[in-house]
């Protein structure tokens, strides 16, 4: 697949063509945040990011979201409300949370039930990939297969080499705005391509937690009763925010909302850190304590998606390490298990 | 195909079925001709019931699929739905979607003796497939069928009107029991895993199903072993916290397993090597 460069200056023109024909998710910077959000102007992007604080699959799987709504009245009428199937271009996404998206369509677009709400949206969106040229002290994609210019799940991927970017085609979709947009791009040259690589063999360097996993599913087989689990969930606070940013997790709570003679059902994230998610209107709760919860949820992402889906339910982006507000690391938690 | 849009249906009968008034069972009716033709299920499916204005829940279905265009659900008076569907009136409209989860192993039971053991309104699931298993284009299928049932008292058996006709039948071995009986009681008094033991099914050739409190089947399961039933023989149906009923909102998991999905049915050698967590 081809290479092609665009100098930074050249970023606003790319991103005002792409803003005629798509609607365009990028970065963004709202109330001390950064998250993706659907942008009007190129001026809204931001380039200067390490990662967003709040993961892109919010695009495709909202915190909350209407399915349905109904009267009730003398009759009762259902409306279902399903999101508009547009052309999007997700831009600047990294290629962990590239990754994460993928799994998470193994649960959403699985053989035997697909879902609506976020499959309409996945659609036809184009994945334009920023290349992670700083990767952060809490980062440790390489250790799940990915790497800070994985091209997995990516149409396109740009690499900063100072005053411009290398960006690769890497499927048809990718090729087909290369050449739609020609006018932008120039012929990368050798010494263009040299600086990618440097960059790339740096990002790399960077990562400095390594973590062995190939086992991992194998040793949680035998972990569940292990007493690993009453030292490790103490300081847990369930405050949930590990699931909440993390990129794969894709737990919701389904509810609804009424006025008088009107209504409507809506989901919503939830949380395996939550007493209230698996409490039974018997009182009965499977998982009791914070020993059950904290379990539940490295088991999910190491043993149980791997049965299910046939991969590890973590990208290593590091966020649940970044903002954990008791500096609970699941690295530490996997380097114990598989030590 | 929407799979979170309930299918529009209308409560046409409501029969209370305990004296504390805190089990009722609902025949439900979909207005839409083409879904009440389409909905097909097995014995050991559930729906999940949406009262619109609260919430959606979980329920077995309680009748079989041999009656044909209606549904039964059984429903114990217990969370904010229930209490709903408890409040509610003949001519009420709720929404139903489904049918989900697997289903009891009904191939595998043909040419079996079958045996249910139900407590409460754990006969609730185990109807279906009695019920099932009776009617005349089945029966044949499987050989003799015992139902052990009990309840705390006489006033919280539930299917009343329905234990008499199982009673009668020739071809049903049928034990009440309750574990504590009351002036008019003139039936077995005895918790049902003593019941067990003491009718002593023969293991040969044989599947026992089983369905209640979980302390009941707890010790139903130590009961079944002791008369020399294999973990393969003794199925039950669990009951978890659900949202979805299709594997995706993530909170009814056993270990790997979805109970919405690859349950609620499991026979007990698949519960010995899944994580005990429900």
């Amino acid at each position: 697949m081809s290479e092609k460069v665009i100098q930074k200056n050249k970023m606003v023109d790319f991103l005002n063509e792409l803003l005629k024909a798509y609607k365009v998710f990028a970065p963004v910077k709202r109330d001390h945040i950064v998250s993706f959000d659907a942008i009007q102007s190129s001026g809204e992007m931001l380039l200067n990011y390490l990662n967003s604080r709040i993961p892109p699959k919010e695009i495709f799987f909202p915190r909350s979201e209407k399915m349905f709504e109904y009267i009730r009245d003398d009759l009762i009428e259902v409306k279902e409300v399903l999101p508009s199937e547009e052309r999007k271009v997700l831009f600047g996404i990294r290629p962990c949370d590239a990754k994460a998206i993928l799994l998470l369509d193994k649960v959403f677009d699985s053989p035997d039930y697909q879902d609506p709400y976020y499959l309409r949206k996945r659609k036809e969106t184009i994945f334009v990939g920023m290349g992670c040229d700083r990767p952060q002290s809490t980062c440790f994609c390489t250790s799940l297969g990915g790497a800070p210019f994985s091209e997995e799940g990516l149409d396109l991927l740009f690499t900063n080499i100072g005053d411009r970017f290398v960006v690769k085609g890497i499927t048809e979709e990718g090729e087909t705005l290369l050449e739609k947009y020609e006018q932008v791009f120039e012929r990368a040259k050798k010494s263009d391509l040299d600086d990618k690589l440097n960059v790339e063999k740096e990002a790399v360097n960077r990562i400095k937690s390594k973590i062995a996993l190939e086992k991992i599913e194998k040793r949680l087989d035998k972990m569940f009763e292990d007493s690993f689990w009453d030292r490790i969930y103490q300081k847990c606070l369930g405050c949930a925010v590990c699931t909440y940013l993390c990129p794969t997790c894709h737990c919701f709570d389904i509810t609804d909302e009424t006025m008088d003679t009107s209504g409507e059902r809506f989901r919503a994230w939830d949380s395996c850190q939550f007493a209230l998610f698996t409490l039974q209107a018997s009182g009965h709760n499977p998982r009791m304590s914070g020993k059950e919860r904290v379990r539940q949820r490295i088991m999910h992402k190491f043993n149980y998606f791997v049965k299910n889906y046939g991969e590890i339910a973590c990208v290593g982006c590091g966020r649940c390490i970044k903002n954990c507000p008791v500096n609970f690391d699941i690295r530490q938690i996997l380097l114990e298990l598989v030590s | 195909m929407n799979p979170y849009l309930p299918h529009l249906a209308e409560i046409r009968k409501i029969i209370r079925e305990t004296d504390a008034n805190d089990v009722k069972t609902f025949e439900v009716v979909f207005l839409d001709e083409a879904v009440r033709k389409g909905f097909r299920y097995k014995p050991g499916q559930f729906a999940q019931v949406s009262v619109f204005g609260v919430e959606e829940a979980p329920i077995s279905i309680t009748s079989s699929p041999t009656q044909k265009g209606y549904l039964e659900f059984s429903i114990k008076r217990m969370g904010t739905v229930t209490t709903a569907l408890h409040n509610a009136t003949e001519g009420m409209i709720i929404g139903v979607r489904g049918p989900y989860g697997n289903s009891f192993p009904i191939e595998d039971m043909e040419g079996k003796n079958i045996i249910f053991i139900g407590g409460g309104i754990g006969l609730a699931p185990l109807r279906s497939l009695i019920n099932f298993m009776l009617h005349e284009e089945n029966r044949d299928k499987f050989e003799d069928i015992m139902i052990i049932y009990g309840a705390r008292s006489p006033g919280d058996l539930v299917f009343k009107w329905e234990l008499k006709k199982w009673e009668k039948r020739e071809d049903v071995n049928y034990f009440v029991t309750v574990d504590k009986g009351d002036g008019k009681w003139r039936g077995r008094v005895g918790f049902v895993p003593a019941v067990l033991m003491e009718v002593a099914p023969s293991p040969k050739n044989a599947v026992a199903i089983t369905c209640g409190p979980p302390i009941m089947i707890k010790f139903v399961i130590q009961n079944l072993q002791e008369l020399g039933f294999t973990p393969e023989q003794i199925v039950t149906t669990l009951e978890m916290r659900m949202k979805c009923g299709i594997g995706k909102c993530g909170r009814c998991n056993i270990g790997s397993k979805y109970v919405c999905r690859d349950g609620p049915v499991f026979t007990y050698k698949e519960l010995q090597v899944m994580p005990k967590e429900y």
